[in-house]
């Protein structure tokens, strides 16, 4: 498997310098304090990401109130867990079902709902997929591993405005009843992108909460 | 502006580069210019719709060729010297050579999980009621703007139906050329993909959200 993130070498060191003066310049003018930077990254790093969408899908599986609020009302819902935010601020759920599977991208950008998901990994923001999401969603998926029956109908989920979408995946089959704790261990943060369709875990592979 | 970052239907760009175990930032670089973006985006200078009109803007060839954050901060460099907080010569030499932009707001440590945690609406009041309802056919204008617009390529002059109204958001093809925010109604539309992409595609339909000047009642 290729990196495709990695940057080449001499570009990185080009950039190492560029960013590192334009820093320096922005705190010599006092538009910038550097603890700034510490808490704006502990926070992107430690504090946000896909485990809060797996808590609300978690939630949403177990608490058929919170799921029907999730679906109508989900900027209600979310902030009744605390995860609201910066690129999070008008969310909607889109709900799979055996007949609908859904897909989110940003085709103009990268808007992705941070709050739950974090920061978007490199190749939501690359061309390849924002590209082809919207045309040919089958072949996007088949890239992932996934194929999805015939009849299964793809909706796409272009966040073109300030709304965030979350998709709510299917629960799989052989889950009931298991705890919110233990369900919000199998949602990948793909699933709520729609790039994953989940399923039970095999025995012995279940990671212990 | 049509530009190469609207690449909904490209089918040119070949496989989706998937990477196991990927870090949230793939060089130190790359951490700074997102946290220099952030930092200096609440400063009262630009707004999120200018900053994505500047990272588009850049020339095809650099924009393709440029790592994603590389972008941020080419923008960020652009958007400083263009609103005056930093002269070219400053940036030049990596110094403070002139006094600071008094009126520019500072980002204090202590407030960032505060104010990053409640975010920045993009909602405002209505001013008058919604010219769409749920289920009514609407057809999007064919427009080619030369400033910032967020309605793709692919989905000018297409039919589709209003499947939810978002309510009154700050419009961005204003906002986005630092013009006022000019509030309308968004509406989600539902488009079929065959009125998208004729036979040629796997999608069943797209949704995308439709501000209200960029919609047409249906002929």
């Amino acid at each position: 498997m290729t990196t495709p993130a990695a940057t080449p070498d001499p570009l990185n060191a080009e950039m190492e310098l560029r960013v590192r003066a334009l820093e320096r310049l922005l705190v010599d003018k006092g538009y910038v304090d550097p603890r700034t930077l510490d808490a704006l990254l502990d926070l992107y790093e430690h504090e946000i990401g896909p485990r809060n969408g797996a808590r609300v899908v978690a939630r949403a599986w177990t608490d058929p109130a919170f799921r029907q609020q999730l679906l109508t009302d989900a900027d209600a819902a979310i902030a009744s867990l605390g995860f609201t935010g910066r690129q999070g601020e008008h969310v909607v759920v889109v709900e799979n079902t055996p007949d609908t599977h859904n897909l989110v991208v940003c085709t103009l950008c990268s808007c992705y709902p941070w709050p739950l998901l974090g920061l978007p990994p490199a190749w939501y923001k690359a061309a390849p997929y924002r590209a082809r999401a919207v045309i040919d969603p089958r072949g996007v998926l088949a890239e992932f591993g996934i194929e999805l029956p015939e009849h299964t109908r793809i909706t796409i989920w272009d966040s073109n405005a300030e709304v965030r979408y979350l998709v709510l995946p299917m629960q799989p089959a052989g889950t009931e009843g298991w705890s919110e704790e233990r369900l919000a261990q199998l949602v990948t943060r793909n699933s709520m992108i729609g790039t994953d369709v989940l399923r039970m875990p095999a025995a012995g592979e279940e990671v212990a909460a | 502006m049509n530009g190469v970052h609207d690449m909904g239907g490209l089918q040119c760009f070949g496989p989706i580069e998937l990477e196991a175990d990927e870090p949230l930032f793939h060089a130190p670089w790359e951490r700074k210019a997102f946290a220099l973006t952030l930092a200096m985006g609440t400063g009262g200078r630009w707004n999120i719709d200018m900053a994505r009109a500047t990272r588009e803007s850049l020339p095809p060839a650099e924009y393709l060729a440029t790592p994603y954050y590389g972008i941020w901060l080419e923008a960020l460099e652009r958007l400083i010297r263009r609103t005056g907080l930093v002269s070219e010569q400053e940036l030049a030499e990596g110094r403070a050579l002139v006094p600071a932009d008094p009126a520019f707001r500072k980002l204090a440590a202590g407030d960032v999980p505060t104010l990053f945690r409640r975010g920045w609406p993009s909602t405002r009041e209505p001013a008058a009621p919604a010219r769409f309802a749920v289920g009514d056919a609407v057809r999007t204008v064919n427009a080619n703007p030369a400033g910032h617009t967020r309605l793709p390529r692919y989905a000018r002059d297409r039919q589709g139906v209003v499947a939810a109204v978002h309510g009154v958001h700050v419009f961005p093809d204003t906002h986005g050329m630092g013009q006022g925010e000019h509030p309308q109604w968004l509406y989600s539309v539902r488009f079929e993909a065959s009125e998208l992409w004729g036979q040629q595609t796997t999608a069943s339909a797209v949704h995308l959200d439709c501000w209200e000047s960029y919609l047409l009642p249906k002929a």
